[in-house]
């Protein structure tokens, strides 16, 4: 009886220094890889701010206003001007994608701003 | 424990005096056999407690020597902070406009450094790098490298093509620092706003980055903040608007062969300034340096639009007429005596034109004659004048957000004569900034309470202090669109934004003494739409000159009011606001990609 308790013992403390040494190895892997993750955030984060910082450069207006005049032949692009705002009502409809009449009154202004896509060739 | 030893037993006693002894002696005996027996206990006592003593030494010192075995065993390691997220940024932060697009940010660069004792073949390196940067000298990098120094920064960032033109060299000697750099994406975009940076304290692996100039400088401490994590820093300024000024401003510049121009754009209602501009310009990615003689206001490092203060003539006089209607002296249509010339205190006021013996209120400010608001402003006095220009923030500088706000402290007489409140009140004799007459004006026309310009952006309006009744307010702004539709700039019409404004012409003063007679400071304040008013927007040009209709033109009608707008033309529409009760017909015809 008193050899067998003794062989539990043994036993459980077998297990419980293979658990604990267990349960340190994963804690130290978990650290690393958190470590070489915010070293990759880090290198993200940098790699963000150059794309940010290069986009930002790319959209400057001085370059996008180059590119229109080069490109006014095919994209005819202007200046945006009070004549690009337009009435609901002056706009020409398919028949297809005309809207179901709206609940407006007569004065209300309903605006569309030069910048919708064009879904017409 | 053992039985305690009695000294006198009754019996031995008893016995011993029975056979003639002395009992005594029994009583000696027994006394010595108790100190024995008590020695003994009190050794066993003190041996235990030995032996316990020696027991926790012993652990104790069991346990400092395997501490330092496992310390002696093991690998040194930083010990770090395993949070993951952390928010603290070491980057300066961003600048973005109202809409988020960045104004100023930063980019990693390298710095190139020396160690000359490095250096294989000295020669080489100084020819290779001289080709590689033009502007480094080879002979004085020969004796940089050849003096025995063991330490020489050479460039403060380079790109990275040239950083793999450097790597080519295959010297060993030419090393490289990473380092934040200071960029601004827009090159000369709202230079002035914006300022620019340079490197503080430099160390091999960081640099600190100081703004010098415009908010960099203002809100340095704050940039700098690492706590503040990635957040960056939002201006009121919007990069579309602002761009469009500056293009139709720089184009109007060349046209009216001006010396300079400045343009302030505000949302009467939150101050805030949307566009700030003042040209010529300059690229803050290089800044130029400050001019070591001859007068600052000409270097492009000045701006215009907040440290230069001008006579800004004719545009002050919506001011006293404003006051006169507040304080209820006069009405729009009270009929004012212009019969010229005024004379005062040996100096005679007369108007550029003859408008006859008497005006209204309100002609008086459609054409602008300055003798009917020397009049108003007599009628006013000193006092009232002086304590209303200051509530409207003219007497002091404004407190924008940029280092350069100070400097543009207003100009006045120190002696208020009379004759001083005459001219003042036709915007001669004092000297404000554009951004001083943007922010009187927005107090003026935005329902009477004062604003102070910002360049932060704000989503509501300021409560200012009230300056003038809402009633006053709308009659001013009623007056400032007759002007352009029957007055003086008539020229500013812009179909669908209903435009009101003011000219003013002053001639420069000489710094020699007196004024040019050539030379003008040409500006056009403007509000719209007028019926409901958003924005104020300032336009200036410097000694504009133009030939029109066979004339040489240097008024604000023929220079500045055009530029405005155009510019109001071409911003409104950036700013949301559709035309107002246009018939299509006749002033725009739709445009349509699909017809």
């Amino acid at each position: 009886m008193r050899g067998l308790v003794t062989f539990l013992a043994a036993l459980a403390v077998i297990a419980l220094g293979y658990w604990a040494y267990h349960q340190n190895i994963q804690t130290q892997t978990a650290i690393r890889q958190i470590d070489r993750l915010q070293m990759a955030i880090g290198v993200e984060r940098e790699r963000l701010s150059v794309l940010r910082a290069e986009w930002a450069y790319l959209n400057r207006p001085d370059r996008l206003r180059e590119l229109v005049d080069l490109n006014f032949d095919r994209l005819g692009l202007l200046p945006m001007g009070p004549e690009q705002f337009a009435h609901l009502d002056e706009l020409v409809w398919r028949p297809e994608d005309r809207p179901e009449p709206m609940d407006t009154e007569a004065g209300d202004e309903i605006l569309f701003s030069a910048s919708e896509p064009e879904d017409t060739p | 424990m053992s039985r305690r030893i009695a000294l006198r037993p009754l019996a031995r006693i008893l016995e011993a005096r029975q056979k003639g002894e002395n009992p005594d002696e029994i009583e000696r005996e027994n006394l010595a056999r108790r100190h024995e027996q008590a020695r003994d206990k009190m050794r066993q006592r003190a041996e235990s407690r030995l032996l316990m003593l020696a027991i926790c030494f012993f652990a104790a010192f069991l346990t400092v020597g395997a501490k330092m075995t496992m310390l002696a065993g093991s690998d040194p390691e930083e010990p770090h902070i395993s949070v993951a997220g952390s928010s603290v940024l070491g980057a300066r932060a961003d600048i973005v406009d109202r809409q988020g697009r960045v104004l100023a940010t930063n980019l990693v660069t390298n710095a190139l450094y020396v160690q000359p004792r490095d250096l294989i073949d000295p020669e080489a390196a100084a020819a290779g790098l001289a080709e590689i940067f033009p502007d480094l000298d080879e002979d004085w990098l020969i004796r940089r490298f050849t003096s025995g120094s063991t330490f020489a920064w050479l460039r403060g960032s380079i790109s990275p093509e040239q950083q793999q033109r450097v790597h080519d060299l295959g010297e060993p000697g030419l090393l490289f620092g990473p380092r934040d750099m200071r960029l601004y994406p827009n090159g000369a975009l709202a230079a002035h706003v914006l300022g620019g940076a340079r490197f503080g304290e430099q160390a091999v692996n960081a640099a600190e980055i100081l703004g010098v100039a415009g908010v960099e400088a203002y809100f340095d401490a704050e940039l700098r903040d690492p706590a503040r994590g990635a957040e960056p820093l939002q201006l009121s300024l919007d990069l579309t608007v602002q761009s469009a000024v500056e293009e139709v401003l720089a184009g109007g510049m060349t046209l009216m062969n001006a010396a300079g121009a400045a343009a302030v754009l505000m949302d009467v209602n939150t101050g805030e300034v949307i566009s700030l501009a003042s040209l010529p310009d300059f690229d803050p990615n290089a800044r130029p340096r400050p001019l070591l003689e001859g007068d600052q206001s000409e270097s492009p490092l000045f701006n215009r639009a907040v440290q230069g203060v001008y006579e800004l003539g004719s545009t002050f006089k919506i001011f006293p007429v404003a006051q006169a209607l507040d304080l209820g002296l006069v009405t729009p249509q009270t009929m004012i005596n212009t019969q010229g010339p005024l004379r005062m205190a040996g100096f005679a006021i007369s108007d550029y034109d003859d408008y006859g013996p008497s005006n209204s209120v309100t002609d008086v400010i459609v054409y602008s004659s300055n003798i009917g608001t020397a009049r108003i402003a007599e009628m006013i006095g000193t006092e009232r004048q002086q304590s209303f220009l200051g509530e409207l923030g003219l007497m002091e500088p404004t407190s924008i957000e940029m280092i350069e706000s100070r400097a543009g402290r207003p100009l006045y007489p120190h002696r208020w004569t009379d004759l001083s409140t005459a001219t003042i009140s036709y915007g001669h004799g004092i000297s404000v900034s554009p951004l001083h007459l943007a922010a009187a004006y927005s107090t003026i026309v935005n329902g009477g309470t004062r604003v102070e310009p910002t360049l932060l952006r704000r989503d509501s309006p300021q409560q200012g202090e009230r300056i003038i009744s809402e009633e006053v307010s709308a009659q001013a702004a009623h007056m400032l669109r007759q002007v352009v539709t029957d007055g003086t700039a008539s020229m500013g019409e812009v179909a669908g934004y209903e435009v009101g404004g003011k000219t003013g012409s002053a001639d420069k003063p000489n710094p020699e003494g007196g004024y040019y007679v050539d030379r003008l400071i040409s500006t056009f304040a403007s509000v719209f739409p007028a019926n409901d008013p958003q924005y104020v927007l300032i336009v200036t040009l410097d000694e504009p000159s133009v030939m029109m209709l066979g004339e040489e033109r240097r008024t604000a009608g023929w220079t500045a009011v055009p530029v405005a707008a155009e510019i109001i033309r071409r911003v409104a529409p950036l700013l949301g606001m559709p035309p107002q009760d246009v018939d299509p017909e006749v002033a725009y015809q739709l445009t349509s990609a699909s017809e």
